[in-house]
């Protein structure tokens, strides 16, 4: 048999290895369909981290068996390997292109997340309409005029300033549909604002701007829906948002993502993505219903119409907490 | 300079000592290192033990979607439980405490550590802990998570928080103790005749290791301390309907519980630098890289919590920031990782227990480290954060990583510190079973993940139910890989074949005492001559014709 060159059998491996990697990148089918604009950006994001891992994985991997099996000890073999003690070009090798990698995965990432909104949380309409106040002088300024008109209420709410926010190409500009969702032990609470429906499943137009802004009554809850490759925690105290487009009309689960107590793994709803005509249907139909408020929600509006300060809200709430029996 | 080495060079008189210790002598207040090493690593095995039964019943639970084994807050006291003792009483034990005590002096040529009286207080802080955990079950046990986070935590089954947060404190005051021990050790007391550059990569990865644990566990006291208040002394540091703040516990919990991860791995990679060259027969490649990347870990592994934190309340600039302070970790982590598989290049390869364990380690840890990448990475994390992807990562890296590093510094020292050898069969076995048993329990969890399970949860959707059932299989492969090794350990304890001095020819200074070693480990102390990895090199020297003959 003739001999084959050293430097073919590693251009094959390479080429293989290549070759493996790119079908593993594009054909893994590990992730959910995408249902939201910022699917395909976080997809896109972790195929080329899969593949460029399975290159790796591969080589150190394949490096490992071929030297087990080439340099293992024979029966009866004695004595000690070859003295190498290291090797500069070889390790300033292994270290810059690791370093490589991560510089591009770090440049790239903060690119992905620009794009998906997550640098841009807080830029909502109230941001453009008014001067921007911190939250904390706004909250204090707001009972002194209660009775004023609604841009104080509006105002009265403190601003998301965590989450993901705006993504580029609804910068500045209003969301079209607007959800307060809270989180508590172990339902999620859907708050429609503008007409007042208070609902157990979110329903959402696809294609629109959709703002949730999120809150938790007790405990943290985290809010994720696999198919928008989206979560944030609903934090006590800390106000947060996700803003996003659902791309693809259906039917998909809602799930708590942070541990909140004995059934936090029931704590499951759905969302529901209708056409713009089924939203708008889904909306005129509940508007009806939503008149009497059923859920022991003190949310803003209700405060209003029962003539109740914020802060007496808080103190009651502050109270209620102390003597829940939990507590003991 | 002179004074601080004088005592080292003549053997102690004070106090008396018998020859050999009895059994007796291990259930007692004991100074010397190498006792504290053993009691160290039995009770953390003990425990391993217990924490490994809690996840075979979380396991059972998860083999079906609904809740129908455990009671959901039993199953959420056990996940928080198992959580808790593997990491505080298992691998940080085993891998500081009970390596690090027994090896250190040994290998810097020490009689004992720095603080003898020290270092025994430290090892009897842990069974108190581990006690408290246990009894903590009379009262429903701690079911907020090993993280805890208020409000949960502040509202949920309190008296066994409590008692989880005094255990936890336990725990790291004996961290903090042996940490102080081991950098004056290592500085002050190795053998003048060995150079910095002749120090064992183990001692380098505990110095490394030590650091990070003194810096770092201080402020785990502080936010489990003001948990505390808050819980029982009606304080409201992490109260927001009282002007506090939940998040200020999560960065204080992370700032403390991201480098324990590296309390958990380092020390490992120390066993793996000890144990690849020997069995290799080579020199270990790059001696110096592999120093300084843990030091490169160590430092920048103080600056990467936040990833944790990447869907909780952190502003955009965070999470960015600590996306790329991430990513940077993977370089020395590779260094490492290519610098062992150089090693094995040429080498004279011995496929014993040790070294299959120590090959298995870097073949897993791999791939934990690679998903670790795509986790550390805030758009992607944003997605898998709280999923059984993170629980596939982390077990790849803790179990395949951590605890296959134990296993090999097992079956490496065992020989040392009994005097016998462990069954080689019996130790093949146990690999096989333990490879099969992770790869089968952790692989799916990736996908599980990915699909949209979350973690910590006793009930889920229908459509995964199929892939738990792998993984709870794989997890009963785990649970009865244990029963080899256990035969393996109390029967070779007894009747094992005698290993002699030095079984596998090593080098480091461990092996030219006796096994096991001498009460104060040498009678006279040894002159370091030739470096730790040496290998090959004589023989190069004396042989070089006998290499020309080979190639022909």
């Amino acid at each position: 048999m003739e001999q084959i060159p050293a430097s073919i059998w590693t251009l094959t491996a390479g080429v293989v290895v290549t070759l493996i990697s790119f079908w593993v990148g594009h054909h893994h089918g590990l992730l959910p369909e995408q249902a939201s604009e910022q699917a395909p950006l976080v997809d896109n994001f972790f195929d080329i981290m899969l593949t460029i891992g399975t290159a790796l994985f591969l080589v150190v991997q394949g490096a490992i068996i071929l030297f087990v099996i080439r340099y293992r000890r024979r029966a009866g073999e004695e004595g000690d390997g070859l003295p190498v003690e290291g090797n500069l070009p070889l390790e300033a090798f292994w270290t810059a292109i690791p370093a490589l990698i991560v510089i591009f995965l770090g440049i790239y990432s903060v690119d992905i997340f620009q794009r998906m909104g997550g640098l841009n949380p807080g830029d909502h309409a109230m941001h453009s309409m008014h001067t921007p106040k911190p939250a904390m002088a706004v909250v204090a300024e707001a009972p002194s005029k209660t009775t004023s008109d609604a841009t104080a209420l509006l105002a009265a709410a403190p601003t998301p300033e965590i989450g993901i926010g705006a993504s580029p190409d609804v910068q500045g500009k209003a969301p079209d549909v607007v959800v307060d969702v809270t989180g508590m032990q172990y339902a999620w609470i859907f708050t429609y604002p503008d007409s007042g429906i208070v609902s157990g499943e979110l329903h959402i137009p696809v294609g629109k701007d959709v703002q949730l802004n999120l809150s938790a009554r007790d405990v943290i809850h985290s809010f994720w829906v696999p198919q928008f490759r989206l979560k944030q925690d609903a934090i006590p105290g800390v106000p947060t948002e996700l803003r996003f487009k659902a791309t693809k009309v259906g039917t998909y689960p809602v799930v708590c993502a942070e541990l909140c107590g004995g059934y936090h793994g029931a704590m499951r709803t759905q969302v529901i993505v209708h056409t713009p005509e089924d939203f708008e249907a889904w909306r005129s139909q509940n508007q009806a219903i939503a008149t009497a408020p059923v859920i022991p929600s003190l949310s803003d509006r209700h405060v209003e119409e029962m003539g109740v300060t914020p802060q007496l809200v808080a103190q009651v709430e502050a109270m209620t907490h102390h003597h829940s029996p939990a507590k003991l | 300079m002179a004074q601080a080495q004088l005592p080292l060079d003549t053997p102690l008189s004070l106090p008396e000592h018998p020859k050999a210790w009895k059994w007796y002598d291990y259930f007692t207040f004991n100074v010397d290192h190498k006792v504290i090493g053993i009691q160290y690593l039995v009770t953390a095995f003990i425990f391993y033990l217990i924490g490994g039964l809690m996840a075979v019943a979380m396991r059972t639970e998860l083999a079906t979607a609904n809740s129908d084994f455990l009671d959901p807050n039993l199953y959420n006291a056990f996940l928080t439980n198992h959580g808790t003792i593997m990491i505080f009483l298992w691998v940080v034990p085993a891998a500081i405490g009970g390596f690090g005590n027994y090896l250190v002096p040994l290998m810097v040529g020490a009689r004992d550590m720095a603080f003898p009286r020290l270092n025994a207080l430290a090892f009897w802080l842990n069974p108190p802990a581990g006690a408290l955990l246990l009894a903590s079950f009379l009262f429903g046990g701690a079911q907020a998570g090993w993280t805890s986070y208020p409000p949960l935590s502040t509202i949920t089954a309190t008296t066994a928080q409590s008692m989880w947060i005094l255990a936890i404190v336990l725990a790291g005051t004996s961290s903090i103790m042996g940490s102080v021990n081991f950098i004056v050790t290592i500085w002050k007391m190795k053998v003048p005749s060995m150079r910095w550059d002749q120090l064992p990569l183990f001692c380098w990865a505990m110095l490394a290791t030590s650091l990070l644990a003194l810096v770092s566990t201080p402020v785990l006291a502080v936010g489990l301390i003001l948990l505390l208040f808050d819980i029982n002394f009606g304080t409201s540091f992490y109260k927001p309907d009282a002007g506090g703040n939940v998040v200020i516990y999560q960065h204080l919990f992370w700032f403390y519980s991201h480098p324990a991860v590296y309390l958990m791995i380092l020390p490992i990679f120390g066993i793996m630098s000890e144990v690849i060259p020997v069995h290799a027969r080579k020199p270990i490649f790059g001696y110096q890289a592999i120093a300084y990347s843990s030091l490169a870990i160590c430092c920048v592994g103080l600056f990467v919590w936040v990833h944790h934190m990447f869907t909780s309340g952190t502003p955009p600039w965070m999470r960015m920031f600590f996306t790329i302070s991430t990513l940077i970790v993977a370089v020395p982590t590779g260094v490492k990782i290519f610098s062992w598989v150089a090693t094995l290049w040429g080498g004279k390869i011995r496929l014993n227990s040790a070294m299959l364990f120590a090959i298995g380690l870097l073949s897993m840890f791999v791939l934990g480290g690679l998903s670790g990448v795509t986790l550390g990475t805030a758009p992607v994390d944003i997605h898998v954060h709280d999923t059984y992807y993170v629980v596939a990562h982390f077990h790849y890296v803790l179990f395949g990583g951590s605890v296959f590093g134990l296993y090999a510094g097992i079956y490496h020292w065992f020989p040392k510190m009994t005097g016998r050898l462990l069954d080689e069969r019996l130790g093949i076995l146990h690999f096989i079973l333990t490879l099969i048993g992770t790869n089968l329990t952790f692989l799916p969890m990736h996908e599980l993940g990915l699909k949209g399970m979350p973690r910590r949860v006793a009930m889920y959707d229908p459509q995964f139910e199929s892939i738990n059932l792998i993984c709870t299989i794989g997890a009963f492969v785990l649970a009865f890989s244990i029963i080899p090794f256990l035969i393996n350990i109390i029967w070779s304890w007894n009747k094992g074949k005698i290993a002699g001095d030095n079984p596998w020819g090593g080098l480091s200074l461990e092996w030219t005492t006796s096994s096991p070693p001498l009460i104060e480990n040498w009678k006279v102390l040894p002159v370091v001559t030739k470096g730790p990895y040496d290998y090959g090199i004589e023989q190069r020297k004396g042989s070089t014709d006998e290499d020309d003959d080979e190639k022909e």
